[in-house]
């Protein structure tokens, strides 16, 4: 097991490693220039030229690359171009609220979604069943700043029951905090859970299809037995790697979240970034999204032990 | 179990009008007949909007400012006096011409890397390889960071959608040549002297479309979502054009006192999200039932 993970960890490698250059190549070959930008609109060809040479842009582009990446290795994310403060210094600073709504989201997400698509592969073809297909299908198709908007004005303007906007951090109190949490998680987490009811109903479906659940039915095993003793841990496989995949969906989300209930968050951050076209930011920000994204996929290739003992490494 | 209704073992061949299967075919498949009609009405707006009883989309006229939805302006008008019902429908054009153009690209770009990959075995390893790489960061995330490094266009927009949406084309069409090759119909046309470009073109390409264009047109529905994504976000369409995602982004600030302007926008987005969506899974269910497992 132990060997496994090394070397699931270990082919986790390359891909940041393409990740990486990608994300380099991303500002080099951005048409703006990096110095234009900081010094301003009236600056000087002179001053432009020092401080590209001070941010090493005048240097050939493999050698930029190797600072690049011997920066990385030591933690060092860059400067911001316009605050000049560490960019992991920034990330950081913004990292709670992400986190918070991240985590909330994918709670709510999976504890919403695994049971209804449960019921509706139990029902299959019932009114249950069809419900929850449609809201699938709707769930892909509405915008989450859509959604969050209509959340806004529905819940916090016309009922007056929950904040319109804003951040409260745990520290200060735990019921604030869940209260300004509530309509970004569910406008968030409603794609991720359509997805993963789909999947859970698919998976399911098939499951009790299968010869087995035919014999452990044959042998006078009840219906709720079959479905928990016998069907739901070979369902869960697909539903897992759902939940890993799906987490892509989830940081695109949380961008667009944060900015529409105006959470201080990492997404937050992004958005600063783009509109003050601060490059090191958007890097930064980019790469840790991508390792947090590969981390989740890399815990979720180790969960299926835990469902399926046919898997051993 | 017995079959209650046993076949009988003859069974009388009843020519169907052309009427008839037409209906037994809208019956058959509700949800794709629904999604195309809904889609075909949002391509009729875009493309009928000067004759909508629209207004210029532009034009300002500030004591008109913020009225609410009523007979003058259908759905209301905006922060500058702008008649939001004419913004809204000529928002339809830019949504769908992204999510067109995104999805023939992804699938003509996928369609040729996946062929080359899935048959020549000493690119496949690389080519696989860059597609993880690319596949590894969010795709709203990366076509984020591409517009805010290039300057805000449709064109950019266009490739910064195209770039995370590729990979995915490339994998499906890959996995179905991988399965493809090892078919005897390949075989003997290569035994019977086909070369690579031939057996690519007229054995293989054939045999890849219908799940293509499943995946095409979730590549197309998550193309028109991300696009107003960007545009919401100020990294999208280039502010004056008045794109779905750029009217709502104007009018948050408004969402208190007008509630309209971030209402019909969405409405729109929504339902032609929804009737693409609608549309690929009713296609998927016709062209093969076994290619829903190979999606996503």
């Amino acid at each position: 097991m132990l060997v496994y993970v090394l070397r699931r960890i270990l082919a986790t490698l390359p891909v940041m490693g393409i990740v990486v250059v990608f994300v380099f190549l991303l500002v080099r070959i951005a048409p703006g220039d990096p110095a234009a930008i900081i010094a301003g609109d009236y600056a000087t060809p002179e001053n432009i030229q020092k401080i590209r040479v001070g941010l090493g842009l005048d240097k050939p582009i493999y050698e930029q690359f190797w600072i690049y990446l011997t920066s990385l290795a030591r933690g060092d994310l860059g400067r911001s171009l316009h605050s000049r403060l560490p960019v992991s210094q920034l990330i950081l600073q913004r990292v709670e609220p992400t986190a918070a709504l991240a985590l909330s989201t994918l709670s709510f997400a999976i504890l919403m979604a695994i049971p209804l698509g449960i019921l509706a592969a139990w029902k299959a073809g019932s009114l249950i069943d069809r419900a929850v297909m449609v809201f699938a299908v709707g769930g892909f198709s509405i915008p989450i700043f859509w959604l969050g908007f209509l959340l806004i004005y529905a819940f916090s303007i016309r009922l007056d029951l929950l904040p319109v906007q804003g951040y409260v951090s745990f520290r200060e109190g735990l019921l604030p905090f869940i209260r300004h949490l509530i309509l970004p998680t569910i406008a968030l987490g409603l794609v991720y859970m359509a997805l993963l009811a789909r999947i859970t109903r698919a998976s399911v479906l098939e499951v009790l299809q299968s010869d087995y659940i035919r014999t452990a039915y044959a042998k006078g095993v009840r219906p709720p037995g079959v479905l928990f003793a016998h069907a739901l841990k070979n369902a869960a496989v697909p539903v897992v790697t759902t939940i890993g995949v799906g987490f892509a969906l989830l940081i695109g989300g949380v961008v667009i979240t944060e900015s529409v209930f105006a959470l201080p968050g990492l997404g937050r951050l992004t958005v600063d970034a783009i509109l003050q076209r601060d490059y090191s930011i958007i890097q930064g920000v980019t790469l840790i999204f991508a390792l947090v994204y590969a981390l989740v996929n890399l815990v979720v290739d180790l969960s299926y032990t835990l469902f399926d003992p046919r898997i051993r490494y | 179990m017995p079959d209650p209704s046993p076949e009988p073992a003859f069974i009388p061949y009843v020519a169907l009008t052309r009427g008839q299967k037409a209906r037994r075919f809208i019956r058959r498949n509700p949800t794709m007949i629904a999604g195309a009609l809904l889609l075909a009405l949002m391509a009729l707006v875009a493309i009928g909007a000067p004759w909508l009883h629209t207004v210029n989309p532009v034009d300002m006229n500030p004591i008109d400012r913020l009225k609410s939805p009523g007979a003058g302006h259908w759905f209301g008008t905006d922060m500058y006096g702008r008649d939001s019902y004419s913004r809204v429908i000529y928002g339809s054009r830019i949504s769908l011409f992204v999510g067109l153009v995104v999805a023939a690209l992804t699938s003509v770009i996928g369609l040729a890397v996946g062929l080359v990959s899935g048959f020549v075995r000493r690119l496949d390893n690389v080519i696989m390889r860059a597609m993880d790489g690319i596949m590894a960061l969010p795709d709203l995330l990366l076509a984020i960071s591409f517009v805010a490094l290039t300057e805000a266009s449709v064109r950019n927009v266009i490739i910064a959608l195209v770039i995370p949406q590729t990979p995915r084309m490339v994998r499906l069409v890959r996995s179905i040549v991988l399965v493809l090759r090892e078919q005897p119909f390949v075989e003997s046309a290569l035994a019977m002297g086909a070369r690579l470009p031939r057996l690519m073109v007229r054995h293989l390409l054939p045999n890849t479309l219908a799940p293509l264009i499943v995946q095409g047109t979730y590549v197309m529905a998550s193309a028109v979502l991300i696009e107003a994504g960007l545009s919401f976000l100020g990294a999208g369409t280039p502010p004056e054009i008045p794109s779905w995602g750029n009217i709502m982004a104007e009018a948050r600030s408004y969402v208190r006192v007008a509630f309209w302007l971030l209402l019909f926008p969405g409405l729109f987005l929504a339902l032609t999200v929804l009737s693409i969506n609608l549309l690929g899974d009713g296609l998927r269910d016709l062209l093969d039932p076994r290619i829903a497992r190979r999606m996503r």
